[in-house]
């Protein structure tokens, strides 16, 4: 059905513009559209009580927004301000408005719910259909989705993505490598959608099967969910034999579809018509100098039924504002590097220290001294996590031992999400560190920022 | 009728078993007998020692977890059905071993098993009722070389 194209072919036929109106825009228009937008943002979000509060104390208004300077006069909004509001605290339209809700992978065992209208919806469809065709996809393509279809936002956002685009889609969704490669041998798609460890899972469980991971059909991918780093797109190139595009969302601003990579793939184009994107420094809240790292802090620009203003990601990335070769005229970001705070995503599933703490909490006489080790050893994260034995749960029984390692482990998986494997370590072993605790030895190496 | 047992936690890697022993012997302590169960992660060592209290202390001194457990010495015919017979004795009354290990020392026609019981004082008198020699620390003491 297809043949095998030379990669450089690829990346011709990859450097489309899916809407050159929006994508191309020239900075001035550009900013004047974003300040028109952030206007009409804040008259929105005058509905909501966060907002209007904080607006009523200030005496802030859409009036107030006579630059976009002025964005830096309005409120943050914090993770923790979204939970204190659910379900829904932030919903800026009548709740009959709503057209679908999602929600954040549980980091607390509760999901933040996020919703979206009709019009949302075909926004959302917009932002992605964008990346997608920035990295390969045609209307002629079928593409195979292999992320989780739910509440993460990842399977549905870009599932109307490639609809938007026109090309088939194949909802295979997330798990089940042996019939993700029997229905990629099947139907031919051209684009793989999932996250990049699923992609290198793809790869062995074809080469288990005896099959060659280069002869699949497929020749572009869209990875996201998961922070990954430049050795890991040359080991999915490689192996598939496959352009890797790397693309960012966060369900709490829209899901996937805040930016995406071009052929050029040096940093992901914000879609500024519909986000700005700051970069500033967790501790001073100021801006980072041109090109320095700092928290990424979004602001919705189109959204109707749960706008956010200067939302604080947590997730560190570079900002370049130099032009692009491909022609875009918006913003790139780089691959998060990093987090402000400690949550670690672990097969795509977001956990904080705190609740493996908590899980050891619930077990009796578990102690506080643990460290969590994550690696991912083939192609999908493993984790470990040392516990420190001590007297009130150490018995002669073996039995009763492993009932403890069973007992944590469960635990675990019931507030964190993650099945995780339960070491008993001596007392003592565990480094103790001055100050704060080291709980976490991240093996993985997805953090280096190497794409620069 | 029963005996102490010390009980340590040790970690499975090279190196873990020689260190408790080796801060024990430092003390003097000679070990009698010993057992030691496993798994990949980890190992818990039973030890029957002569003087156990200070073997405690030298062992918690020392950063061990150490926990004591009392066991039932147990003597056995030495030959072939001497342990069938003990242990079917104590199936038909109910009492559950959690595990056993044999004693390094064997004197005259008997073998020396170490139980241990959840109720060892029940599986004390469940044994006497039924002939069998149960052996008290101060006895065994005697047999063992200092």
């Amino acid at each position: 059905m297809n043949g095998r194209d030379p990669v450089d072919r690829r990346e011709e036929e990859a450097g489309r513009i899916w809407n050159p109106g929006a994508e191309t825009l020239p900075r001035e228009e550009l900013r004047a559209l974003q300040l028109e937008r952030l206007r009409a943002t804040v008259e929105r979000v005058s509905q909501v009580p966060f907002y209007r509060e904080h607006f009523r104390r200030q005496d802030l208004g859409a009036h107030s927004i006579r630059t976009l300077d002025d964005l830096r006069r309005l409120p943050f909004t914090t993770k923790e301000d979204l939970r204190r509001h659910q379900p829904l605290g932030f919903l800026a339209v009548p709740r009959h408005e709503v057209a679908r809700i999602h929600g954040s992978s549980g980091t607390t065992g509760t999901p933040t719910f996020v919703a979206y209208t009709a019009q949302d919806l075909r926004t959302w469809s917009e932002l992605c259909a964008r990346f997608l065709v920035a990295g390969g996809l045609r209307p002629h393509h079928t593409a195979q989705v292999a992320f989780g279809y739910g509440l993460f936002t990842g399977g549905f956002g870009l599932h109307y993505g490639i609809e938007r685009v026109g090309a088939a889609v194949i909802p295979a969704a997330a798990g089940n490598t042996r019939r993700q490669l029997d229905i990629m041998r099947e139907l031919d798609p051209e684009v793989l959608i999932c996250t990049p460890s699923y992609a290198l899972t793809i790869a062995d469980g074809a080469r288990e099967l005896g099959i060659e991971p280069r002869s699949l059909p497929i020749r572009y991918g869209h990875f996201g969910g998961e922070p990954w780093s430049e050795d890991m797109r040359r080991e999915i190139e490689s192996e598939l034999n496959i352009l890797a595009f790397n693309n960012y969302g966060l369900s709490e601003v829209f899901g996937p579809g805040v930016s995406g990579e071009c052929p050029a793939r040096n940093g992901m184009h914000i879609q500024e018509d519909h986000f700005i994107v700051e970069c500033l420094d967790p501790e001073t809240l100021e801006p980072v100098p041109e090109g320095e790292p700092g928290e990424l802090v979004i602001t919705n620009l189109s959204r109707e039924a749960m706008p956010l203003l200067r939302y604080r990601t947590r997730d560190i990335a570079r900002l370049d504002r130099t032009p692009c070769a491909c022609g875009r005229t918006t913003t790139r970001m780089s691959r998060v590097t990093g987090r402000t705070d400690d949550m670690l995503i672990i097969r795509g599933v977001n956990v904080f220290p705190s609740q493996i703490e908590e899980a050891l909490l619930r077990v009796e006489g578990a102690t506080p001294h643990y460290l969590i080790e994550i690696d991912r050893p083939g192609t999908l994260d493993e984790v470990h996590v040392k516990v420190e034995m001590h007297p009130e749960i150490f018995s002669d029984r073996m039995d009763r031992m492993q009932t403890l390692c069973e007992r944590i482990s469960r635990e675990i998986q019931t507030v964190a999400g993650i099945r995780a494997h339960v070491d008993l370590v001596e007392p003592r072993s565990i480094e103790r560190s001055v100050g704060k605790a080291k709980r976490v030895l991240d093996k993985r190496g997805l953090h280096r920022d190497d794409d620069a | 009728m029963k005996l102490q047992q010390l009980s340590l936690f040790l970690e499975n890697r090279p190196g873990r078993l020689g260190a408790p022993l080796e801060a024990i012997a430092a003390g003097g302590i000679n070990i009698l007998t010993l057992s030691l169960a496993d798994t990949a992660q980890f190992g818990i060592l039973r030890l029957i020692v002569r003087d156990w209290e200070k073997a405690k202390r030298i062992l918690e001194e020392a950063g061990w977890i150490v926990n004591l457990t009392e066991v039932v010495a147990v003597d056995l015919l030495d030959r072939p059905g001497g342990l069938a017979a003990a242990l079917k004795i104590l199936e038909g009354a109910n009492l559950n071993i959690e595990y056993m290990y044999a004693f390094s020392l064997r004197r005259d026609d008997k073998a020396i098993l170490i139980f241990r019981f959840e109720d060892p004082d029940r599986a004390v008198q469940v044994l006497l009722d039924h002939g069998l020699e149960v052996v008290d620390a101060d006895e065994l003491m005697r047999h063992v070389p200092e």
